[in-house]
Parts: structure tokens; sequence; C-alpha cells
């Protein structure tokens, strides 16, 4: 059986081959049943390509379809107009059933210039549809993007359905009336692609008036301008003989309930403010901006009204410190950042470590190292989240596999980092970050409670019988140890990144203690375990011979592709990692479980270097770091491949 | 001694009922500094200082960085926090804000506050955290056993620097101008009443108090500040500034302007100071009023919970472009 996405492009192919153009006449236009489409807006970098992509996302999450993005965006804020490096991409796939992924491929490409063209259309496969905006591919413009000849015109885009308008001419014509200067007239063009989108996908379109409505409130030229170029657009769509059908795609089933369209960066935003709530510890965030972290920054900086400060410090390490500060002071300190910002943290993160504090850092990975891709995904930061200390300095890892999830993953690392006194690395990614889902609103009054159990009373009894506070005394269960805050009458104490004696915590560079600490950290971060599920497979017949294990951002393309695979009639089992340190407890039987064990990563194999080290089973690694997320076919092709070399 | 709070630095913070007394404020840890380390006067005099204050021993936080000086916090039984090198401005900020029942105090020296530190240094001044800073400076890292620190006087000798230094110092006093610190001083650990002076003020001012204490290190750089202690020449070098009181400097004469918005007359000062010591202005040079980082932090936080009311989760997840699926 043929992945669902060929099926399409055959019926896309059909519906083309029975209703061409001059056959149209002036009958009412045709509408085609889709199950799926991948859409890829392209365009400078300047033009509002992700605007654009958000708005018809939220006009197909409100339509019930099922849906997954991909914002794909240079580095640079305005690279050169026209240039390759200047383009931007946001990709969108929508569904009348569930998916994981935002495609491999899209159907359909809109470029608004030769650059968008040129960039993208290597992305795709015969009998995609490409729309593009012509009025750039003129002598200078096409030289700028690196075309010899027009390629609209020298037969190289033959394989594709070309679907060719001047765009910007017929915008600028559309908003004549407000008499802006022709360069903000040309601006409202992606406003036009919209809305002729729109049309073709039956999108409605009520959300997308009134957020611009919202939008250009104090801008009345502007704001009539991009509703006119709006609905010009769609009545373009329904009038142009260059659309012979429009598209439905129905709405996908969803288990019943509250959604909405959701963002990775969002998501966890929510989770922390959720984590905050329900454990009565205001959110202190401490940042420096940092690319794809920023909007977790930003979003909340909106959030004051829950008590939440943010504070945009003078570099990563104030920024990791200040929340630290605020752990110490009995605030939830939070700390966001990238990968070159963990590099800079790492000293504080190692003093909570040493002061046992509560502590969440956010690694919103991109492409490493040093500055590497600020804007492209990668999961290339697990062996540094996990080793990157001086010392035996063991955190919690945790990850979140989806945009939506996100949500849960902040208030899972929040939980553990309260409850056993610790910073928790939280690795999310760039495509995590950018990406956007529908996601299930949770009832919020059923979400876990956070109980920090601050110390309030002395719990040491000397000899003689003195009650005093000893700040080392563990939980016998979790080894947390008893957390007073300032403020606390009768609790004073000093805590420090020196050595600890067991206990009552003063100084100590005995040789015994320090092996005894050292011991407890690490124990105490091992307990962790005891409070997290077992690692669920999913493996639907149960016989497999073949585990994908997986972590991070990669669930999405290793799901789709075993989909795939099983839709062949070949079994493989899939499980997924949220707790990366300590591991669920049976992991170690999980894997032995299975003849083979594949791991995909974004990165050069360090989850198989974990659990190669820790378990010695030899996993089979399959890497890449592109700085895209894998696509379900290529994984599709690795697990079909393994599958075979099993069988020979 | 009573301290109006209405204004100060310790607004917002509880004062203790019961009275207490140097002993409340000794821990029992041992000191371990080298004897005749100027750090002990210091500590002597803080101790001494803290009863007097009034506040809460609980609602008292020390933080520190790395250092001689950063071990202070382990001799106070108030709260306190050892820290790394160079981040105690910064852990302090964060519990500062959050926290303005506190009253938080962060102790550094000159390599901690002024090399590695640097950055955290002149951001909490310039952002005006409601902190109090004491700046422990003697010229030389001495934990480290005696290299060169950025206070040190070009030239000088030590185990990194055996031709001499070519470093050339920073002037903390003209470096928490230049960041435009609210409230800026300079003493000496010998001289507890001054000590305790200029303590009073700078824990009272609402804002970051940056206090430079030339404290000597007698085992790495003794004598340092012999010139400034030596009964004959003390005196002739010693430059008091108090705010509204004439000041005198070979020919020239002033009132000084503690409360002047503009830092220039204050910068100005702080270049008498130069290696020979010739002219050592000590005491308050700039003390003004300019709104707190802190304050206006937690002052947004209420305004929107004023305006809008207390944030309530459900609403916040569902946002407002939400769908119900049947």
């Amino acid at each position: 059986m043929w992945p669902i996405c060929h099926n399409l492009r055959r019926r896309l192919e059909s519906t083309e081959a029975i209703m061409r153009p001059q056959e149209m006449g002036s009958v009412a236009k045709q509408v085609q049943q889709l199950d799926q489409v991948v859409i890829r807006f392209a365009g400078d970098s300047g033009d509002g390509m992700q605007l654009t992509g958000d708005r018809f996302t939220q006009e197909t999450a409100s339509f019930g379809n099922d849906l997954s993005t991909l914002p794909n965006f240079p580095a640079e804020i305005r690279a050169p107009a026209g240039t390759l490096p200047g383009v931007s991409s946001f990709q969108l796939h929508f569904a009348d059933h569930d998916i994981l992924t935002p495609g491999d491929t899209p159907h359909v490409l809109v470029a608004m210039n030769p650059a968008a063209l040129r960039a993208n259309v290597a992305d795709l496969e015969a009998g995609a549809t490409i729309i593009v905006d012509t009025h750039d591919f003129t002598g200078r413009n096409l030289t700028r993007a690196g075309y010899a000849e027009n390629p609209l015109e020298d037969g190289s885009l033959d394989r594709f359905h070309v679907h060719a308008f001047d765009l910007t001419g017929l915008t600028v014509a559309s908003v004549k009336q407000f008499g802006l200067s022709r360069k903000d007239a040309a601006r409202a063009k992606n406003m036009f692609s919209l809305g002729m989108l729109s049309w073709l996908y039956g999108r409605p379109v009520d959300s997308t008036r009134s957020f611009l409505e919202q939008r250009f409130a104090n801008a009345p030229d502007i704001r009539d301008a991009n509703l006119a170029a709006f609905n010009a657009g769609w009545n373009f769509g329904e009038t142009t003989e260059g659309f012979a059908v429009s598209y439905q795609i129905k709405p996908a089933p969803m288990r019943s309930g509250r959604y909405r369209n959701i963002t990775g960066n969002l998501a966890l935003s929510y989770g922390l403010v959720a984590a905050s709530v329900r454990s009565g510890l205001p959110l202190f965030l401490g940042a420096y901006p940092i690319t794809p972290a920023s909007d977790i920054l930003h979003e909340l900086s909106k959030h004051k009204r829950f008590g939440v400060v943010t504070f945009q410090a003078e570099d990563e390490i104030a920024g990791i410190g200040a929340a630290l500060g605020a752990s110490y002071g009995g605030s939830l300190g939070v700390t966001t950042t990238s990968g070159p910002g963990i590099s800079l943290k790492s000293e504080t993160v190692g003093l909570a470590v040493s002061l046992e504090l509560p502590l969440v850092v956010v690694d919103v990975q991109r492409g490493g190292p040093s500055t590497g891709l600020p804007t492209k995904t990668e999961q290339a930061d697990l062996l540094q989240a996990m080793f990157g200390r001086n010392g035996e300095a063991p955190v919690a890892i945790v990850a979140p596999q989806s945009p939506g999830d996100c949500f849960d993953a902040a208030l899972e690392a929040a939980r553990i980092a309260v409850t056993y006194r610790t910073p928790v690395l939280l690795l999310s990614d760039g495509y995590l970050a950018n990406g956007s889902e529908p996601w299930l609103l949770p009832d919020v009054e059923t979400l876990a409670t956070i109980e920090p159990n601050f110390a309030d009373k002395p719990n040491h009894e000397t000899e003689t019988g003195d009650h005093s506070f000893w700040p080392y005394q563990r939980d016998p269960q979790t080894l947390a140890r008893a957390w007073a805050i300032p403020g606390t009458p009768g609790l004073e104490h000093r805590i420090g990144g020196l050595e600890k004696a067991d206990g009552h915590g003063n100084i100590s560079y005995e040789p015994a203690n320090h092996d005894l600490m050292v011991r407890t950290r690490q124990a105490k971060i091992d307990r962790i375990a005891d409070t997290i599920p077992a690692l669920e497979v999913d493996d639907p017949h149960g016989d497999a011979a073949m585990l994908i294990l997986g972590w991070g951002s990669t669930y999405g393309p290793i799901g789709s592709a075993c989909r795939r695979l099983r839709q062949q009639g070949m079994q493989v089992a899939q499980a997924h990692l949220r707790h990366l340190n300590p591991f669920p407890s049976n992991l170690g039987e999980v894997l032995r479980a299975y003849d083979t064990v594949v791991v995909p990563e974004m990165n050069l194999g360090q989850l198989s270097l974990l659990v190669r080290a820790k378990y010695l089973v030899d996993v089979v690694s399959y890497n890449q770091v592109r700085g895209q997320p894998f696509s379900a076919s290529e994984l599709e092709d690795v697990f079909t491949t393994t599958l075979k070399e099993m069988h020979s | 001694m009573t301290t109006d709070v209405t204004l100060s630095g310790l607004r917002d913070m509880p004062m203790s009922e019961v009275e207490t007394s140097r002993k409340d404020f000794t821990s029992d840890q041992e000191v371990r500094w080298c004897p005749g380390c100027g750090d002990y006067i210091i500590l002597n005099a803080v101790q001494g200082f803290l009863p007097a204050l009034g506040l809460k021993r609980e609602n008292i936080v020390f933080v520190s960085g790395i250092g001689c000086s950063s071990r202070f916090p382990y001799y106070l039984d108030t709260f306190g926090m050892h820290s790394i090198h160079g981040r105690a401005p910064a852990i302090a900020t964060g519990l500062a804000t959050a926290r303005p029942d506190l009253n938080v105090w962060v102790v550094t020296g000159d390599g901690d506050a002024l090399s590695i530190g640097g950055n955290h240094l002149i951001h909490a001044m310039r952002r005006n955290v409601n902190l109090t800073i004491l700046l422990f400076n003697n010229r030389i890292y001495g934990l480290t056993k005696g290299q060169y620190s950025p206070t040190s006087e070009p030239g000088k000798i030590t185990k990194s620097t055996p031709a001499g230094s070519v470093d050339y110092p920073f002037n903390p006093i003209s470096l928490a101008l230049g960041a435009e610190a609210s409230f800026v001083a300079r003493t000496l650990d010998s001289d507890r009443a001054h000590l305790t002076e200029v303590l009073q003020a700078a824990v009272t001012h609402r804002g970051t108090s940056l206090i430079e204490i030339y404290q000597n290190c007698p085992i790495f750089n003794d004598g340092a500040f012999d010139v400034l202690k030596d009964k004959d020449q003390a005196e002739g070098r010693l430059v008091r500034l108090r705010h509204g009181e004439k000041v005198q400097v070979g020919d020239r004469e002033w009132v000084h302007d503690a409360h002047n918005d503009n830092p220039s007359q204050a910068f100005e000062i702080s270049r008498l100071d130069d290696a020979t010591m010739a002219h050592v202005p000590i005491g308050i040079f700039r003390q003004v009023e300019r709104p707190t980082y802190d304050d206006q932090v937690r002052e947004q936080v209420a305004q929107a919970r004023a305006q809008s009311g207390e944030g309530e989760l459900a609403a916040l997840l569902s946002g407002r472009d939400s769908w119900s699926v049947a």
C-alpha cells in the first residue's frame, strides 16, 4: 500500500486532467475531496510569509483539520531582497485524519518571487502544484535568484502544475482606493495570496478578518488595504479561470474537547505558568535573548497577572544566576536559552546541583557547535545537558515530543525540580518551538499539584536536647533535602558551593563525607525514576522484532514512518523517551526484548551512546544533522531496510 | 539608634520584636581568615552593626562570590549563600526582586567584583536593585595565593607578574559612578566608626549601595594602605566627604554635594585618588534617589493585577481562538 501522500498526488493529477481550464466556461467550479494537503508558503523574509502561514494555520485549526506546521526562516532579519539567503517559508500539513508531521514534500508551493521558487522547487515531487507571483520574474530579479532563464518560460517546470499570476499587480490594483504608496500597497500581497488560498481550500475566513482588524486598529488605511487585499484574493480564486476546482478537506475526527492551535514555545510558557499556579510558587524567569528561545521570554513577560516576574539579564550567566537567587527565595526559578547559553550557564547549574535548589533550565536546541544554525533545529545538546559540568553533577533531563507536549514536559520538569530540589534540563528544540499543532486543552483542576514542602521548624535534635535546623537532612524516600527559605524564623543557615557535611551542611573537606555526598546526590537523581511512569511501547500486534527508540521532536516523523511500515504489513515497535535522566526503570528490559533497536536522532548518536553504555545493548544509530526534522519517508526507508537486513 | 524606614532601603522588611545582640549574629563556625586579615575587623563591625538595624534576623541574607571576602556569610547567623566566582550580584538581584521583605547584602572582593564579575556589578548598579554591596579591596588575589588584581597598581610584582604588572587598574569608585550607581562610598577596614557610619547610610539607602572598603591582606599585599592608617600621614592624605560640609584639597575648597543628580562632580572627586595616594577621598561620594529596578518590577505586577485581576489559568490556556470538538 502506498503512503497516503502518494494517493493524494494521484488524486490531484486526475482532477487536473479532467478539469482543464478551457473546459470550465462559466460553469460553477467543482469541489474536489482530498484527505490531506501539504502547502508551503515561501517568499522574502520581509514578505510576511510567517504571518500568512500562521493565519492559514489558524483558519485550518478552527475548521477542525488535524495539522502540523514547520516554519523555516533565515537567521538574518532582512537578508537582501530577492536573494536565496533571504527566503523564508512556512509549511503546513493538514488532513481529515490524525497526522504527526508537517509533511515530507509539499503538494503545493506558493512562491512569491524567483528566489522563493528556486530555494524550494527541489523539494517538490513531479505533479506538485506551484502557485507563483510572476511580478518579479524579470531580468535583474531572476539573476539575483541565480536563474539564467525565466523558469516560467523555459520548460523547466513542466513536470509541475504551475499557476502563474501577477499577484503583486493584482494586489496593488485591489487596494488602489486607499491611496497607499506603491510599496505599502504591494506589501498586502501576502494577504491577497492568503485570501486566494483560503478560497482554494475552503477555509473559514472570519478569524483572519478579525485578526487584521485588531492588528491594524491604529492604522485604518493599512487595515482596510489588508482586508481589501484578502477579500480580493478570495474573489480572484473564485472567478479566475486559473483555478478549475477548489478543494475540501473534511475535519479530522478528534477526541472530544476544546482545542486550540499552539506552538511549542507557547505551550512551554503555559506549562511554566501552570507549574507556578499548581505549586503556589511565583514564577521567576531570568533570561537573555537568544534564538529560538526568546519567544518564551516574550510570552511570560505578558503574564504579570499570574505574578510572573521576567528578568532580562545582562548575559546568560546573570539570567540563570537571578533565577537561582529567586529559587533560593522560594520562587519557581526558570532560565530559558539555547545551546550557546547552556555552555555559559554550566557553572551555575553546578552550583544549583550543590545547593540542591529547584531550577528549571530550558534549552531550546538549535544547530551547533558555537553559533551554529540559530534558526534551525537539532538535538545535539543531550550530552551537554547530561555531563556538561565539572565534577559529578547529575541533573534530571526531560524532553517534550511535540509542540503541545511542551506544556506537559514543562510541568513535569517543574515537578521534579521542586520535589527533588534539583536543576532540571528541559530539552526542547527549534522544530518544536516554532512548529504548531492542535492542542486538547487540559482540565486545569486535574493537573498535577506540586508540593514545595518548605521546612518551617527545626529538624534536628542534638544530644543535649537542643533543636536546630539541618539543611542537608533528607527525606528518606526522595532524598530531597530540607528547604527553608529566608524569612523562616529560627532556621537561619548558610549554603554554598563548597562541599557540605551530610546533615548539618557546614563546610566539610572530609574524604568520606565527600564520597557520601557525591553518591547521595547521584542517588537522589536516580530515585526520580520511582515517580516516573514505565516506558510504554507501541507494538500493535506485540510481535515486532524491531524497536524504534526516540526522544524529543523526532516523535512525529518516527511515528509517521512506523505507521507507513505497518500499513505495508511490517511489524515495528515504537517507544519514545520523555525522561532522559534518569531513564524509566524498565528501559533496559524493553531494549532487550527486541532483536534490533534503531535510535534515530538529529545528532551523531548521543542517546545511542547513553543506552549502549548503560544497558550494553548494541543499538543501531541513525543520524542526520541538516538542521531540519527527519522526513517520514526517509525513516520509512531506513526502517524498511533494517527490517530486511534482519531477515536476510 | 532608630531607622526611618518609610523611604528607606529597609521598607517592607519586618522589624524584630526583640532586642538582638552581636551574639545573635555570630554563627557557630570558626573564622578562618589569616591572622591580621582586615576581614576580621569588617566582620566585627558588621556583627556589631546589625543588631542596631533592628531587622528580623531571618530576613537578612548575605550573598557572596568566591575569594577570601566571600567566606563572610558563613560567619554570620543569618541566611546566607556562598555562590560562585563573580556571580553574587546576579543571584542577589533575583533574590531581592523576588523578595522585597529581605535585606540583601553582597560581599565581594576586587577580583570577584571587578574582574570575573565586572559585568554583573555594573549592571546591578545601573539597574539600582535594592542591595548593599561590600567590596573588599585589597588589591590582590589572596585565596589563589598572590596574583595581581584589577585594582593592583601598575608595575606590581606578583607571582603572575614577576616583571611587573602592565595592567591598568580600575578605580572602583569611578567605575561605580560611571555606571550611575545611586549610592557610592569608600571607607577603611581600620576605621570602625567611619565604616559603621557608611554602612548605616548604605543599608538604609533604597537602591544599590556600593561601599568600597580598603582592606589589608597581611600575607600577599601587606601594608597596601598603611599611609592612610599612619597617624602622622593619614589626615593629610584622607579627604573626608560629608554631604553639605566643606572639603579642602590643596588650595581648592568646595561644599560636598552628594545629592547631585549629575555624577560628574563625584566622578571628578574620585579622580583625586592616584597611585601615590596623596589625596584619597573617603565617605559618601554620591547618594541620590532613583527608582529601583525591583520596586518597579513589583509595581508592574501589582498594576497588572489591579487592572485585570489575578490570572486565571483555564482562560489563559484556551486563549481567543479555541474551538470545540463534540
